[in-house]
């Protein structure tokens, strides 16, 4: 059948489509990873964090309980609410979330030491500017104070400017009203930039801003005699499974919850869930995952556009193959012979076109960073700009499992779209066929 | 006539075809016995269902009343499955338009019937005896130096002859013709016609079809067919 010209182009609609198929799983995985290991890294392994931006009290003894924990690697308590900043002397105001943090903790608890610039094997000078290391540092989400260029790249200083930022934050109290302090309802304090943090995460990158944990807890007035905290960022050991090592937090914290009733802050902490770091991320990463659910779906489409290609290529062949079929059975091949026979060469046209697409998806992804450069520098495109999206290089990472998932569906559609015209084909009486041939 | 040396034995075959409402009555009631070495030709007017006859004897078709027995067996009685075995090893066809593969090699094609029944690894066991019988048949049918070409460069006889080493290529008992020198010039007829006579001699039972009496008179006997009904 091979010999039949018809018969190369099933061959390149299989490869056709196991190309695209492999391409663009590939990519689209691969930024869906990429974009949830960076979530994963922005949050930790597990979050206890409470809904309100008044926060939960009692948050220094469950860390203590936590840091016992052998099942547990580094533990970071987090402030978190929203402020104004501006710079000083300046009276433009812009809305950023602050993160109160303790940057060594967090660092251990999360990928936040690896997305500093200037401190990143020194976490512990993280809030201490440079210029002058007196003065209380802040650490500003990268896109806030510099502009990614064509390909992606920021324009890092050797060494970090000078800028003083003001920062006003509206305190609240254990029962959520606003709390007069400082000036009026605000509180204001100035900080000073002592290093950027680029987590790859447009939402974390262009809004956050760090704060040393005692101020930010200050600003927002949840220091005082019971102390209280947004959330508890947690790390497990290597060897702790996602699913079990929250099971286990959420029983500490189930017990703990019932330790703290009767106190007077106790209510707060009914605010209070424990999540993993993707129920924690859900709203970011839901809106890639049901991109890629779309695509799976588009994708199954196109299996079956390729099951209805082949299937019309193998109807057309078995039309023009009739006399053959005839021949075959009149030497005494049986029905299940021929249907053999189709099926043989659906597998052989399924496994070559799986091979071909393959080998083309791996070699254009080998070099589709390289294409992207070159269409760039000359005709200034670039398929995803990397002035707005935060994307280094393309994923280019075929995954052997989602190969051999695509592989197996090709070869399913090609003997799809083959058995049922060779199986027509075979019912035929061969004497009807041949007749006809004669006339 | 020995019964006991009845290779093939027809009794009352009747066939209809039905075209449309209008039935058509091609065999009605024909009986008839083969003995092994004959070579007989079955001759009649066109549509007096001799292709019919022929096709219900090598299990083409099916009739529609009577049965056909081969060695004593009827074929009625065998399964889809064994009537293919059966086809494959007991009966050779060759056809007035040659139906050869048009892809294939004539060494290819001779090779078809002994693929037809083996499974992959069967086929590779016997591939070397088959393909040296094949050459052995192609060599006796003049064309040993034909064997790599397609059947597009041969000429009518030429093909009629690669149609004959295919149907001879599982050595079966009985050749059934169907106007095999109805495409062919007189002269290439007349080779084709010696091929048979060649094969006969050696023990070959045939069965030809032919609507001209000068060829039939080649044969042993000559079976008429008048409306379906053997003349006697």
């Amino acid at each position: 059948m091979f010999r039949k010209r018809i018969s190369y182009f099933a061959l390149a609609a299989v490869a056709l489509c196991v190309f695209i198929v492999v391409v663009v799983m590939t990519i689209m995985n691969g930024l869906v990873d990429d974009f949830k290991q960076k979530n994963h890294s922005f949050a930790g392994d597990c979050v206890v964090q409470s809904e309100s931006l008044v926060g939960f009290a009692y948050y220094e003894d469950f860390v203590e309980i936590l840091d016992k924990e052998n099942f547990i690697a580094a533990v970071s308590p987090v402030i978190k609410s929203y402020a104004l900043v501006s710079l000083a002397g300046s009276s433009r105001n812009s809305g950023v979330e602050i993160t109160g943090i303790d940057p060594v903790r967090h660092s251990s608890a999360t990928g936040f030491g690896k997305s500093l610039y200037y401190h990143k094997n020194n976490t512990s000078k993280t809030f201490e500017p440079d210029y002058e290391p007196n003065l209380p540092g802040c650490v500003l989400g990268i896109d806030l104070v510099l502009t990614r260029n064509a390909k992606g790249q920021y324009n890092q200083r050797e060494f970090i400017l000078q800028k003083a930022l003001v920062v006003s934050c509206f305190p609240l109290t254990a029962k959520g009203a606003l709390s007069k302090a400082g000036t009026g309802l605000v509180n204001t304090k100035t900080f000073y930039y002592s290093d950027n943090s680029r987590s790859a995460l447009a939402s974390a990158d262009n809004s956050v801003i760090y704060l040393p944990f005692e101020q930010a807890q200050l600003l927002c007035g949840m220091a005082g005699l019971t102390k209280r905290a947004n959330a508890i960022h947690i790390k497990f050991k290597s060897n702790v499974k996602l699913e079990d090592g929250c099971e286990k937090v959420a029983v500490l914290w189930d017990k703990f919850k019932k330790a703290q009733q009767g106190q007077k802050q106790a209510t707060l902490l009914d605010a209070v869930s424990v999540k993993s770091w993707k129920d924690s991320r859900r709203s970011f990463i839901a809106a890639m995952e049901k991109e890629q659910t779309m695509l799976t779906i588009m994708f199954a489409l196109v299996g079956i556009t390729t099951v209805f290609i082949v299937f019309v290529v193998f109807y057309m062949i078995t039309s023009h193959k009739s006399k053959d079929i005839g021949i075959l059975k009149s030497v005494g091949v049986s029905v299940g012979g021929i249907v053999n026979l189709f099926s043989n060469f659906a597998i052989l046209v399924g496994l070559l076109g799986s091979a071909l697409g393959s080998f083309a998806g791996w070699l254009f992804l080998l070099k589709i960073n390289s294409i992207e450069d070159w269409l760039f520098e000359h005709f200034q495109f670039q398929l995803w700009d990397r002035t707005i999206y935060a994307i280094g290089s393309i994923p280019n990472q075929i995954e052997v499992d989602l190969l051999a998932v695509i592989i197996s569906s090709a070869i399913l559609a090609c003997l799809i779209g083959a058995v049922l015209p060779g199986w027509q084909a075979a019912k035929r009486k061969p004497v009807e066929i041949l007749q006809v041939s004669q006339l | 006539m020995n019964k006991e040396n009845f290779i093939l034995q027809a009794t009352e075959l009747y066939k209809t075809y039905h075209l449309g409402k209008a039935n058509v009555d091609v065999l009605e009631g024909v009986d008839l016995a083969i003995n092994k070495g004959e070579f007989i030709a079955i001759v009649g007017a066109s549509g007096s269902g001799k292709s019919t006859l022929l096709h219900i004897l090598g299990t083409l078709d099916k009739p529609d009343k009577g049965e056909v027995r081969f060695a004593g067996q009827n074929l009625a009685k065998l399964k889809m499955r064994k009537l293919n075995k059966f086809r494959n090893k007991t009966i050779g066809f060759v056809f007035q338009f040659y139906h050869l593969l048009d892809e294939l090699t004539v060494l290819e094609n001779v090779l078809i019937p002994a693929m037809a029944q083996k499974s992959v690894f069967g086929w590779l066991f016997s591939r070397k005896t088959a393909k040296n019988r094949a050459k052995e048949l192609l060599n006796q049918m003049g064309l040993a130096d034909r064997i790599g070409h397609k059947p597009y460069q041969l000429s009518g006889g030429e093909r009629q002859r690669v149609a004959i080493a295919r149907a001879l290529m599982n050595g079966p008992e009985l050749l059934l013709a169907d106007e095999p020198t109805g495409n062919l010039d007189s002269e290439t007829g007349n080779g084709i016609l010696k091929v048979f006579e060649t094969l006969n001699k050696a023990g070959q039972t045939i069965v030809m079809v032919t609507h001209d009496e000068r060829i039939a008179q080649r044969a042993g006997r000559i079976i008429t067919l008048v409306d379906g009904k053997i003349s006697i």
